[in-house]
Order: C-alpha cells, then sequence, then structure tokens
C-alpha cells in the first residue's frame, strides 16, 4: 500500500503540553514556523536543526517555558519585550563567528513588533542580520489582558478601546507592520495567515532560505481576545482572507511595484494584467468575518462604522495596486 | 615584551577589548564613551581584532545584542555613560539573572537634567542593585588592567555575572597617560578560552533560556546570583593575585594609602582618589593624621575590607560623586551598612562632590577635614555635607 508523504515535516519543535489556549491561534503558528524553517535549513543546509530562537516577551514566550518545562526543542532564548530582535542580532552575530550554519528566528507578537519592539526591529533589518522575523499578529496585547496595539483594527472592542456612548471601539485604521519592513528594502517579507497553512510555510521556507533579513506577518485569531469560540480558530483566520480584510502578498527586495498577491479564494473574481494582479471583486462579505467575533459585536449596530471598515480595507488594498470591490 | 603608549582612557578600554579578544561587540555612541567603540571599529577594519561589532541603534539594543550573542556561547564587549547606561537599566537584570559574563566599560558621567556630560558616578552608582560586578579605575592604566580583570572573574564558574568597569568621564576618558599593554600572549594565557557550559544556543544540544519563575522557583534564581556576588569576593582576591603574578601589577579592593595612625581617613573611588592622595601627603607634611582608601571593587561591596579600615581610624569622611535623593550617597549607604553591627565604630560623614563634572580642589578637601575634626571635637551636627555649592547661585 502506498503511503502518502505528509504535507510537511512529521519533526516537532513545539511539544505539546504548552500551556496556550484550546484553539489558540499563535500556537498553531510556533507549529507551523519551526517545521517550515526545519525544512527549509534541511534544504538549504542538509541539516534540519540548524536554527536558534529568539522570542519577545508575550503569549507564546509564557506559555511555552515555565521553569522547569520547555515546549521548545530548538535552542532557545527569551530576553524581554521590545528586544526578540536585538537579541536576535546579537545571536546571529554570534553564530557568524563560530561559523555555524543556520538561520536565527526572531519571533514577537504584535504589541513586541508594532509598538514596542519597533526601533529594535527596525535595526535588526537595517543591519541585514540573517535572521526571519515572524510577527504573530492576533491584534492586541493578549498576554495582558486584551489591550489595544497600533495593529488593532478599527472598530475592535478592546480592554483599552472600549465601546461606549463616545467610542465605537478601536478607533485608528490598523498599522501593517508589513509595509513598513517592506520599505527597509529587505530580500523578502510577507503577510500570511493561519487559514492557509500551506501558504504560510511556502512563505516561512521562502524566509528562512534568504540570505540577510526577512519578515513574516501572520494573522493568528486570539481566542478569548477576539471573543470566538475554539473551534473556529482558523475558519475566522480564513475568512479574512477570503473577505478581502487580511491581504496575502509578498514583497522582494522592497520593490513596491511587483508585490506579489496570493488569490484570496472563497469564490472572488481576481483581476491580472501582466501577470500582476490589478483588481478583486470580494463575493464574500466582511460581516461573515465580523459576525463570529465577539469583539465587533457592537459594530453591528452602527452600520456606518462597518462602512469605515470597508473604506479603510480599500485603501490598504489600493496600497498594494490592487482596487478591491467589497459586496 | 609589553609596550608602553600615551593613549586616553577609552584607548586603554578598547586595547583591553581587543586584547580579551570579545566575538561580538555591539555598541553605540555617547559623550564620553563614543572613542571606545570608535577605536574597536578601527581594529576590526584593520584586521587587527577578529570580531563582529554590531552597529546598533540604541544603547538599549547594545545591551539586548550582548545579551543575545553571550546567551549564544561568546565573550562579548560593550561601552557606554550615563543615559545610555540609563536606557539599558532594564536589560542588565536580565543579563545577571541569565548569568551572561558581559563585560562594559563606562566613562562615568552624570544623568539628566540638566543634561550634562561631565563627569560623575551617578549612572553606574543607580546600577548597583542590578547584579553586575563593578570596579572602578584610577587611571588609565587601572582602566585597561581592570577591563582584562573584570572578565576573568565574571566568566569565573563560580561567579558568571556580568561586569562594568568605570572610568571617569573626560578625567579619564579624554586624558592621555602612558599606558603599558601587555603581551597578547600572557592575556590569552591569563584568561583562556571563554566555553561556557551554561549558556549556548546549539541545535546539537538544545537548551531554552530565559524561562519564566513562578513564585516557586524566583526566589532561588535571584538568590543564586546574591551567592554567585558572594562567591565574587573570593574571585577578585585569586584574579587580583594571578593578576600580579602576570603582569606586575597589584590591585587591592579597597587600596589603603598612608592609613596608619590616620584618625582622619577620605574613602574615595576612580580618578578622586589621585586627588585625595596628593592631598592626603600635603596634610601628612602639616601633621595631620590623615589617610585615604580608594573602593576598586564597588559590588561586591567590600564590606570586610571597610570593618578592617573602620578599626584604624576616628573618622571616615566618604568622598562621593552621587547622591540618592532623600538618603544621601550610595557608598555612604554601603559604608553604614558594612558597620552597623560593630560594637566599636568611628564617625562616618558623607560628603557629596564634584557632581556633574564640577573640580575637586583642594579647598574643598580643606571644608571636608575642617568638617571632620569639628565632628571629632563636637559631635556629628550633619551627616551628609554637599561640598562646592555656589550658594551665591542658589
Amino acid at each position: 500500500m502506498a503511503v502518502r508523504k505528509p504535507p510537511i515535516t512529521t519533526r516537532e519543535y513545539w511539544a505539546p503540553g504548552h500551556a496556550a489556549c484550546a484553539g489558540c491561534g499563535p500556537a498553531i503558528v510556533m507549529k507551523l514556523a519551526t517545521k517550515a524553517f526545519s525544512e527549509a535549513m534541511e534544504e538549504k543546509y542538509g541539516n534540519p536543526d540548524a536554527f536558534a530562537i529568539a522570542h519577545a516577551t508575550g503569549c507564546m514566550e509564557v506559555v511555552s517555558a515555565v521553569f522547569p518545562y520547555t515546549a521548545w526543542k530548538a535552542p532557545w532564548v527569551h530576553v524581554a519585550f521590545e528586544n526578540a530582535a536585538a537579541a536576535a542580532s546579537g545571536v546571529d552575530a554570534a553564530w557568524k563567528k563560530l561559523g555555524r550554519k543556520g538561520k536565527i528566528l526572531a519571533i514577537g507578537g504584535d504589541g513586541g513588533t508594532a509598538d514596542i519592539g519597533m526601533q529594535a526591529l527596525s535595526g535588526m533589518l537595517e543591519r541585514w542580520h540573517n535572521v526571519v522575523y515572524l510577527m504573530y499578529d492576533n491584534e492586541a496585547y493578549m498576554n495582558t489582558g486584551i489591550q489595544r496595539s497600533s495593529s488593532t483594527p478599527y472598530g475592535a472592542w478592546t480592554t483599552t478601546s472600549p465601546p461606549g456612548k463616545y467610542s465605537i471601539g478601536e478607533d485608528k485604521p490598523k498599522k501593517w507592520v508589513a509595509l513598513i519592513a517592506a520599505a527597509h528594502l529587505v530580500p523578502y517579507v510577507a503577510t500570511a495567515n493561519i487559514g492557509n497553512p500551506y501558504d504560510f510555510v511556502r512563505k516561512m521556507k521562502k524566509a528562512a532560505k534568504v540570505d540577510g533579513p526577512a519578515f513574516v506577518q501572520v494573522l493568528a485569531p486570539c481566542v478569548p481576545g477576539w471573543r470566538t469560540p475554539p473551534e473556529k480558530t482558523v475558519e475566522i483566520a480564513r475568512l479574512a482572507i477570503e473577505t478581502g480584510v487580511w491581504p496575502l502578498f509578498e514583497i522582494e527586495n522592497g520593490d513596491f511595484h511587483n508585490i506579489k498577491i496570493q488569490s484570496p479564494g472563497g469564490g472572488a473574481k481576481v483581476k491580472r494584467e501582466g501577470g500582476k494582479v490589478v483588481a478583486i471583486e470580494f463575493k464574500k462579505p466582511i460581516e461573515e468575518y465580523l459576525k463570529l467575533q465577539g469583539r465587533f459585536k457592537h459594530l453591528f449596530k452602527k452600520p456606518e462604522a462597518i462602512q469605515v471598515m470597508k473604506d479603510q480595507i480599500k485603501a490598504m488594498w489600493k496600497v498594494l495596486g490592487v482596487e478591491v470591490t467589497l459586496p | 615584551m609589553p609596550i608602553r603608549k600615551v593613549m586616553k582612557g577609552n584607548e586603554a578600554a578598547a586595547w583591553a577589548a581587543k586584547l580579551a579578544k570579545p566575538k561580538v561587540v555591539a555598541a553605540f555612541p555617547i559623550t564620553p564613551s563614543t572613542l571606545v567603540p570608535e577605536k574597536i571599529s578601527e581594529f576590526v577594519a584593520d584586521g587587527e581584532m577578529d570580531a563582529e561589532f554590531i552597529k546598533v541603534e540604541s544603547e538599549h539594543s547594545a545591551i539586548s545584542a550582548c545579551v543575545g550573542a553571550s546567551a549564544a556561547g561568546v565573550r562579548v564587549f560593550t561601552a557606554t555613560a550615563s543615559q545610555g547606561l540609563a536606557l539599558m537599566h532594564e536589560i542588565l537584570f536580565i543579563a545577571a539573572g541569565m548569568r551572561l559574563p558581559i563585560v562594559m566599560a563606562i566613562g562615568n558621567r552624570s544623568l539628566s537634567a540638566p543634561i550634562n556630560i561631565w563627569n560623575d558616578w551617578q549612572d553606574t552608582i543607580s546600577e548597583r542593585d542590578t547584579g553586575w560586578l563593578q570596579f572602578y579605575a584610577e587611571n588609565n592604566q587601572e582602566a585597561l588592567d581592570l577591563v582584562l580583570a573584570a572578565f576573568k572573574v565574571a566568566e569565573d564558574e563560580r561567579v558568571l555575572l556580568p561586569a562594568m568597569v568605570g572610568f571617569d568621564a573626560f578625567i579619564l576618558t579624554h586624558t592621555v597617560e602612558p599606558v603599558e599593554i601587555p603581551d597578547q600572549e600572557v592575556v590569552d594565557e591569563f584568561l583562556g578560552e571563554y566555553v561556557p557550559k551554561h549558556a549556548y544556543l546549539d541545535p546539537e544540544r538544545p537548551i531554552t533560556q530565559g524561562a519564566l519563575g513562578f513564585p516557586a522557583h524566583y526566589m532561588e534564581a535571584r538568590y543564586t546570583v546574591w551567592e554567585a556576588m558572594e562567591n565574587a569576593r573570593e574571585v577578585i582576591k585569586e584574579v587580583f593575585a594571578e593578576f600580579e603574578k602576570k603582569f606586575g601589577r597589584k590591585y587591592h579592593i579597597i587600596e589603603e594609602y598612608r592609613t596608619d595612625d590616620a584618625e582622619i581617613i577620605l574613602v574615595t573611588m576612580g580618578s578622586l582618589a589621585g586627588t585625595v592622595k596628593e592631598f592626603v601627603d600635603k596634610k601628612r607634611e602639616e601633621d595631620v593624621r590623615i589617610g585615604a582608601a580608594k573602593i576598586t571593587v564597588y559590588r561586591p561591596f567590600p564590606i570586610e575590607e571597610i570593618r578592617a579600615l573602620a578599626k584604624k581610624t576616628k573618622i571616615l569622611a566618604i568622598l562621593e560623586k552621587d547622591i540618592s535623593f532623600g538618603s544621601g550617597g550610595a557608598v555612604y549607604a554601603d559604608v553604614g551598612r558594612a558597620l552597623i553591627n560593630e560594637k566599636e565604630r568611628p564617625v562616618v560623614l558623607d560628603f557629596i562632590i564634584g557632581l556633574g563634572g564640577r573640580d575637586v580642589t583642594f579647598e574643598n578637601l580643606e571644608e571636608v577635614v575642617d568638617i571632620a575634626e569639628k565632628a571629632l571635637g563636637e559631635g556629628v551636627e550633619e551627616e551628609i555635607h554637599w561640598i562646592g555649592l555656589r550658594k551665591e547661585i542658589l
């Protein structure tokens, strides 16, 4: 009987027994990212273990390394909240001097990346370290109990952006760190989403294999923070792609004129010119994405807020060079 | 053969770093320490130093990169001062808690506000509780020597703590003095290679560093830092003894100067010790029974040495370039801690002096002696004295 090859390596670097919530999106990121890294290192250097991880303070750090236990089967170091990129720079420099072949993986959440770790990230990218920075984006400070970050989308409830008589919830558009990273003209920048694990793994492998710095921003729903049912994590993530909320793209060497856009699926009609995506007609309304999440519940009483959200989504796509229509 | 060169304190620290052969240096420019990374950059550019020099975007990232590199298992060096050290504050605790023997040279400078680039010790003194060993140099030769000694102490398996070596802004950082540069082979013998058994990021033997410590473990982790600092007392003595054997220069945890039969001992640190020693010579000619003591190692604080010093005299006058607002000088508090349970102890007075680059003159020191003598005769009226204040502009 023929045995089907598994779609990804069976090697594990993220062991069971960690303390993440049931249905945790970022936990899926940890598992897939390290598997992808392992495959990339095996293909590039013939050594699937040729990587080390520098981790920012945050949910995934806290749930994975509670002394005397660890979920990590790879060399792993945590220093502080804002400095994973700087710590990774140091590890990279040390590995160079030790003559060790491989790649450093820096991991941070959106708070640790888009806000407090922004400067360290910029420095690491600009210095051209051999580091992949993976930003798992659950769109708020979840480890401290759901406070807004600059990566929190418009309209979302968090404990510091509560809707009220004078508040719609978060009132600023989401800051896209991937675009900022790409402005460093580094070899590889991508967005990804655990709702499309194949695409995420492909991008992580590509990031791991480039020489020099890379940045991947992956959407990873948070069950308590988004007020969602644990069994819907991947479905909700996929809806973010299919409704146009979460663009999947790649920017190489800061070439904003040749952004690669991945097809969103969900019945969306993609128009290409000269191989480039120029327009997308989405068929699934963003309400399908929003209605599954408690953090957006209040918006359904304020349809004008949903319209603002749609305008912001269109504006973001326009930056990517794509005209979109949203139902 | 060792060679003698005329150089600034910053260059002496850079030479020490070159001799210690760190694999990674991460540093950010700041007055008065900038020349240290500049000089190291030159050494690296000329192939005289085989290190990765990380040109970080802040001191916070400098120390963070140092922690990353040290956690990866290599010898690491950095330099900073003042605001830069304050910006590192958070990570200093982490470097010590993770037991990473990073060595840092510091051109001791004041802290803002007002912004001021000149010398005092507020920067390193404010980091005294971080778990870093602290050495203070009197001159440029000491700056070089103490950086080498600091590596040896920090990397000792009984210690494994980071270390900072302070030398006064401008007074040393930018002043040229003849400095003996030891032979590379002798330094190699002295330091050996750094091969950590506890901190590495090796895919063949993966370990987790920087884990979360719950209340069930946190206190023990902190206690091991305390223990390591206590162990350092003996290790420093051994290292200073070996240093003398290898390089011929003798270092003391506290260096005493004309303290026998002294009724007043002026206790200080750093380059101020040079001024104070000259002043002691002058006063001895006037038949004043006075001596001096220089604290070379401030962390761990030399408790036994202070007790021994206290037995020799009637007054300990602490001269320090730092202030803990609402309490007094930090060294004064430490000396008090050393003597509090002694059955007999001298009067201890604190003199806040030379903040923000204010020159310390013999006139200032005469005032210190006057206050001390008055306290001996009439009892202590005030404990904390600000010396050389321009009362006319207050």
